[in-house]
């Protein structure tokens, strides 16, 4: 409609153009409100679940149909029953009481050691000489790759876990704190000198909330990265978690219990990002994003 | 604003004795001196370039990068109104008022001067939610609640669209009307230096080209006989011809 009336109003030759009202009701139009004309449109409510509902409708018509052989992907109703029976059994929980408490304890204290190094190396000059070569050499090696030599260091015990999923964890934390500290803009450096302001006062008022934002999404990267290292160690010698339950249900080529684990993984990953995403916001509410 | 009538008793506020300020090869400022009396208004005009930033800056201890000689005095309580309003996005209008400001009264006070600039009731709005001339209204409530005795302002109204920036003028010359605070305003709008100022002080080749005391009384017309006089001998002194088509 408005490609039509733009048209109208642009090219006078057209006969009924050049009355008068024809070139001005156009314009007079009512137009929608609220949508931007090169914007996308209005968010579709539930949009997110739509792509995933799909999926479980092929899945389960395949499964019907017998197109799926469920030695390949058992059917959906019957991943639930294991799922039903393994929490029944007490297993379930029992593994991802396990997992979770690797990833809390590898992700605290890498959140923690990747931030004191940020904040070492973000707001010195000699801390950035002295840390930020390791950590950018650290951040070379994939942290998988350090596997074998934290067996030899820490055994194959929850220690060489932990220690896996912190040095994982301390990479995005250090590298977006550190990043967002040195952005801060030197504009407000000025702002707190005329202002008299002294410097414990400046880092606590300016830099340490300026670089809030960064550390936020160093967490969002530092969350995903636990849980992936999470799934690596855990099928490394382990006796219990969920990477466990599912080598173990490998061994016997039981797939469903396989996809048991698979969605675990994925509503944890998805619950854990939730959380992180909530306390950005809350603590981010200064900021309009072009999300909003 | 006779504000330098009264001004006129007692030490100047600033004293800037044979000022030198170099960048590299170039010399800004060559043997600048400028007193500013209490309370009196001064608008700094000058081509760009012609060291009206580096004066202000040299002023507000901001000029730590540049080398240069001379004496300058300057009050300890004094605060800066820059181009942009520079608010923490992170803060509330109202912690932004009273930012850096170590007083058991602060918030009291904070309020006070939002008041004063008519933005009492949004203490708690973020900054973002202001429009930008609101942002610059806090800015000038940060700068008052300090009660400078120097008030220095880089600028202020020049991101502003020309509606916004009369009423910013209006609200300025209130605000010190009753803060009597010393200003130094640097600005390239010839018509506001000549609404605003006590004095008006033209910038060239590192020195003081003009000096020339504003006598209209205020609140002054723009379409005034002597505005316009002052208008042309100003833009004289910048290198601009004013042809006679132009006076309103």
């Amino acid at each position: 409609m408005n490609a039509f009336s733009n048209t109208a109003a642009v090219a006078p030759n057209i006969p009924y153009a050049t009355d008068e009202r024809a070139l001005i009701s156009p314009a007079a139009e009512p137009r929608e409100t609220g949508t931007r004309r090169l914007a996308l449109g209005r968010t579709i409510p539930f949009g997110a679940l739509i792509g995933p509902a799909l999926l479980l409708v092929i899945w389960s018509i395949g499964s019907i149909a017998g197109l799926i052989d469920p030695r390949t992907l058992p059917a959906p109703w019957s991943v639930v029953g294991t799922a039903i029976d393994l929490i029944a059994e007490g297993k379930l929980q029992h593994h991802l009481m396990t997992s979770a408490w690797r990833a809390a304890q590898g992700l605290v204290f890498g959140v923690l050691i990747g931030t004191i190094l940020a904040l070492i190396s973000g707001l010195s000059r000699l801390g950035e000489a002295i840390i930020d070569g390791p950590v950018q050499i650290k951040r070379a090696i994939p942290t998988l790759a350090l596997i074998p030599l934290l067996m030899l260091w820490f055994g194959i015990g929850e220690g060489m876990k932990v220690t896996t999923i912190a040095l994982a964890v301390l990479i995005p934390i250090y590298i977006q704190t550190h990043s967002s500290l040195r952005s801060i803009d030197s504009r407000y450096v000025e702002l707190a000198q005329t202002l008299r302001m002294g410097y414990g006062e400046f880092i606590r008022q300016v830099i340490l909330p300026g670089a809030l934002p960064g550390f936020f999404l160093g967490l969002r990267f530092a969350v995903t990265y636990a849980w992936l290292s999470l799934v690596v160690v855990e099928q490394v010698n382990a006796t219990s978690g969920i990477g466990y339950m599912i080598d173990l249900a490998r061994n016997y080529g039981q797939t469903d219990i396989i996809i048991v684990g698979l969605v675990v993984y994925a509503l944890l990953g998805l619950a854990s990002d939730g959380i992180v995403r909530f306390f950005q916001e809350r603590s981010l509410s200064w900021r309009r994003t072009l999300a909003d | 604003m006779a504000s330098h009538l009264g001004g006129l008793s007692g030490a100047p506020v600033v004293r800037v004795e044979s000022l030198v300020r170099r960048f590299g090869p170039r010399t800004i400022l060559d043997g600048l001196s400028l007193d500013i009396e209490r309370g009196e208004f001064v608008a700094l005009l000058g081509r760009s370039g012609s060291g009206k930033s580096t004066l202000l800056r040299a002023r507000a201890d901001l000029d730590d990068k540049v080398s240069g000689s001379g004496r300058l005095e300057t009050p300890d309580k004094k605060s800066v109104v820059f181009q942009d309003a520079r608010l923490l996005p992170w803060k509330r209008v109202l912690e932004n008022v009273v930012f850096g400001l170590d007083l058991p009264e602060a918030a009291e006070r904070g309020r006070v001067a939002l008041e004063e600039v008519g933005l009492s009731g949004r203490e708690n709005a973020w900054p973002v939610e202001l429009s930008g001339g609101e942002q610059q209204r806090v800015a000038l409530a940060r700068s008052l609640v300090r009660d400078p005795e120097l008030l220095l302002a880089d600028e202020p109204f020049g991101a502003l669209d020309a509606l916004t920036r009369l009423r910013m003028h209006d609200l300025l010359r209130q605000l010190c009307a009753r803060h009597q605070p010393a200003v130094l305003l640097v600005t390239h709008d010839v018509d506001e230096a000549v609404t605003l100022a006590d004095r008006v002080l033209v910038l060239d080749n590192g020195g003081i080209a003009a000096d020339i005391a504003i006598d209209i009384p205020t609140p002054r017309d723009h379409g005034d006989r002597r505005f316009g006089e002052i208008r042309s001998q100003l833009l004289r002194h910048l290198g601009v011809e004013t042809k006679p088509v132009l006076p309103v």
